[in-house]
Parts: structure tokens; C-alpha cells; sequence
């Protein structure tokens, strides 16, 4: 089970846009072999900055609007949102640590 | 410091691998790994050339049977990057991203990771139309023509992969016939989906927002094509994880880790296995070996330096 938000077109303005905590997204997908390979470290990110941190998590397959906003054609690609703003984007698997590194000069 | 007769640094093929014998040899194992157990292992379509195993298996089930059985033998797992490993006296201390621990010998099987192709717009791309795994990102392009770099088995067993979603491959090779194993190589020449230019370079990727052309040109004749294209898959060898070694590790010119036939290093106490040492062939089988070489001479190493080696 993902501890992670599952984002939808639907939710994505209110859980991401309007969040007032900055917001790691993941656009993943089943048959994606990296994805799954950083998706254990998603879910650790998440509990260790509860409160500091929303994490989120995007099924290309089931909302492929929300891949197609943001010209997501590589898969796993992270995000981070801060003040509804994307701030930074990295295609790829990373380690934890790498990972990390992405959001933390925005906490 | 938390201390462990075998630390394994990698969990890939040759990490696994010795994790299981090192386990089975009854040393007290450790296997770290950042990433993901399975390693790059993890990134195959189908597995069909593992000795024993006809029917073909995903890299996932292949690499999540790998580990069951090592743990099964008794080898613990950690999540963790690993900064360093040096030697302290005559043991070493690895630095993991949760605190050093402490081995008697070390396993360095980091394996490698894709090599980049040096062309022009390939780094301003990436992620965009340019990728280095087919099955992440061949579904983004169903339908659509795709260009494949490279002439290895790799190359020839993604180019095979992406020809199923594609509209049409147009695989590129820099000399005048592939170097992947024989039958592999021969499914692509046959396959009516893929057309392969050999003697041709990939020189530019261009586009907008998206990767949109790529700038071809043939080495004999000089003659420069642009080709429209939606994607480029580059599969052009890969680079040996050698960040975290001690400096004095001797290495070749390709920066892979040599080893005698016993995959020790130039340091004593300290072995490599799989992708990252130096060898002629790398497939999951050969990793897999190395590592169980490795950890079996390992156990003998840690007996010598116990004074209990079995004269």
C-alpha cells in the first residue's frame, strides 16, 4: 500500500496546486520496472516528512490528462511543487538520498 | 559499529548472487544496495537465456526469486547508498548512508550504468523523446516511428521490444554489422518492422519542446539525412560504478575493476563481481558466477586471516 496521495485530474489542483506544504509528484506506472524500483523509497519520504512534505503519486495509465499538462513522455519522472509552482523536475530512477535532494532547499 | 564477516555492495546479479553463497558458506552477510535488488537485471522484458529456466521470466520475478533465495540462506538486506569503502587495518568500513559498519572482506559488485552518447541536444532531451530504457518509455511512443543507437545485445534486444509498439525502428550502428550474440542479431535484421543503417552515426537530436528529428549521417558515403523521429533509445554500452572505491583498486582503461580468476582485486580482502570488473562478457549468468566466485574465495580469505585456512 502507497503511502502516498493518489492524484487525479479532479484532485490535482487542491492536493498539489493549492497545498500549502511543497509536494513531490510521481508519475509512475505498473509495468514500469524503474518506477517501481524507486516506489519503496516514495513511500519512506512520505512518512519521514509527514507534515513538511505531501507526497503524491500520478498512474500515467489512468490519468493520462494530467501526464499529457505536464509533457510527461519518460516514466519514472518526479516533481516538485511549491506555491503551485513546479520548481523542479527530474526523469529517472534515483536513490533515496538523491531524491532527497530535490525538495530539500524548498522546505 | 555494526560489523559483518561479507559486505556485498550492489544487489544486482553478481551481488545476489554472492549473498547467497557467502550466506550458504555460513558468513555472517550483508548485501546494500541504493537502488533496487535485481539491479539492472530488473530491466528485462524477458529473461530467456538464464540456463535452467526455459520458459521466459520478467527481470521483476527473476530478481525478487534471486532474493528469497538469499535471504533464505541467511543473508541480511540493507536500503542504503554507499559513499565509501575503505580499509581499516585488516578490516574494512563501509560508509552507508545510515552509518559505517565494519566486514572482514568485501564484495564490490556495483555493476554499471548506461553510457551517454555524446550527441548534440542528447543531455537537453533526456526524459523529453531521449531514453535509455525501452520498456519505461517505449509505451509514451505507441505507434510512432523510433530511433535505436547502438549494435550490442542490448541495442538488438530493446530495438526487438520497441518494434512491437512502434510504428516503424530505424536501428543506428557505427560499423558494418552487430555486435550482439549471432541469433539475436539476426531477429532484428529479419524483423520487417526494424531497418537497420549500419556505418551510420547519430550526430543531433533536435525538436522543441519534444524530441522531433535526428541528424544521421552515413560514415562511408558522408551523406547527412535528417530524420523525423519521436524518440530516441540509446543503448551504446555502460559505464563502471567505481565511485566509492578506494583510489589504489587497480582498474583498465575502461574504468572497470580488474580481478584475478578468483575476482580478487588489486587490494587484499577486497573483491568485484559482475558489470563492474573487467570482462569479456556480461550477461545475467556470467554476474551471477562471478559473485558466487566471489564470496566462496572470500570465505577463504576470512579463514586465512583467522588462521583457520583448510591446508
Amino acid at each position: 500500500m502507497s503511502a502516498g496521495i493518489e492524484l487525479t485530474s479532479k484532485n490535482f489542483a487542491a492536493e498539489v496546486e493549492q497545498s500549502p506544504i511543497p509536494v513531490l509528484v510521481d508519475f509512475w506506472a505498473e509495468w514500469c520496472m524503474p518506477c517501481r524500483m524507486i516506489g519503496p523509497h516514495i513511500d519512506d519520504l512520505a512518512k519521514t516528512y509527514a507534515g513538511r512534505l505531501k507526497v503524491g503519486k500520478v498512474n500515467v495509465d489512468n490519468e493520462a490528462e494530467l501526464a499529457g499538462r505536464f509533457n510527461i513522455i519518460s516514466i519514472p519522472t518526479l516533481m516538485v511543487f511549491k506555491d503551485g509552482k513546479v520548481v523542479r523536475q527530474q526523469p529517472g530512477a534515483l536513490p533515496k538520498q538523491a531524491i532527497e535532494k530535490l525538495f530539500a532547499d524548498q522546505l | 559499529m555494526e560489523s559483518y564477516d561479507l559486505v556485498i555492495v550492489g544487489a544486482g546479479a553478481a551481488g545476489l548472487g554472492a549473498a547467497q553463497y557467502g550466506a550458504r558458506a555460513n558468513l555472517k552477510t550483508l548485501v546494500i544496495e541504493e537502488m533496487a535488488h535485481g539491479g539492472q537485471a530488473l530491466l528485462i522484458d524477458k529473461l530467456e537465456n538464464y540456463p535452467g529456466i526455459p520458459e521466459p521470466v520478467d527481470g521483476y520475478t527473476w530478481s525478487e526469486t534471486m532474493r528469497t533465495q538469499a535471504v533464505d540462506f541467511g543473508a541480511a538486506v540493507m536500503s542504503s547508498s554507499v559513499a565509501s569503502v575503505r580499509k581499516d587495518g585488516e578490516r574494512f568500513v563501509v560508509e552507508t548512508g545510515d552509518g559505517p559498519i565494519a566486514a572482514k572482506a568485501v564484495v564490490i559488485a556495483t555493476g554499471a550504468k548506461h553510457r551517454h552518447l555524446g550527441a548534440k541536444g542528447e543531455e537537453e532531451f533526456a526524459g523529453r523523446g531521449v531514453s535509455y530504457c525501452a520498456t519505461c518509455d517505449g509505451p509514451f511512443f505507441r505507434g510512432k516511428r523510433m530511433i535505436v543507437v547502438g549494435g550490442g545485445d542490448s541495442a538488438c534486444d530493446e530495438a526487438m521490444f520497441l518494434s512491437k509498439l512502434a510504428d516503424k525502428v530505424v536501428m543506428v550502428h557505427r560499423k558494418d554489422r552487430f555486435r550482439a550474440q549471432k541469433a539475436v542479431a539476426a531477429r532484428v535484421l529479419s524483423n520487417p518492422k526494424i531497418e537497420v543503417r549500419f556505418e551510420t552515426v547519430l550526430d543531433e537530436i533536435k525538436g522543441t519542446k519534444a524530441v522531433e528529428a535526428a541528424v544521421l549521417r552515413n560514415l562511408r558515403s558522408g551523406e547527412v539525412e535528417e530524420v523525423p523521429t519521436s524518440a530516441v533509445f540509446v543503448f551504446v554500452g555502460s559505464i563502471p560504478q567505481v565511485d566509492a572505491l578506494p583510489p589504489e583498486v587497480a582498474k583498465d582503461d575502461s574504468g572497470s575493476i580488474v580481478t584475478n580468476d578468483r575476482m580478487e582485486t588489486s587490494v587484499p580482502g577486497l573483491f568485484a563481481a559482475g558489470d563492474v570488473r573487467a570482462t569479456p562478457f556480461r550477461q545475467v549468468v556470467t554476474a551471477v558466477s562471478d559473485g558466487a566466485i566471489a564470496a566462496h574465495c572470500a570465505a577463504q580469505y576470512i579463514d586465512e586471516l583467522e588462521g583457520k585456512a583448510y591446508l
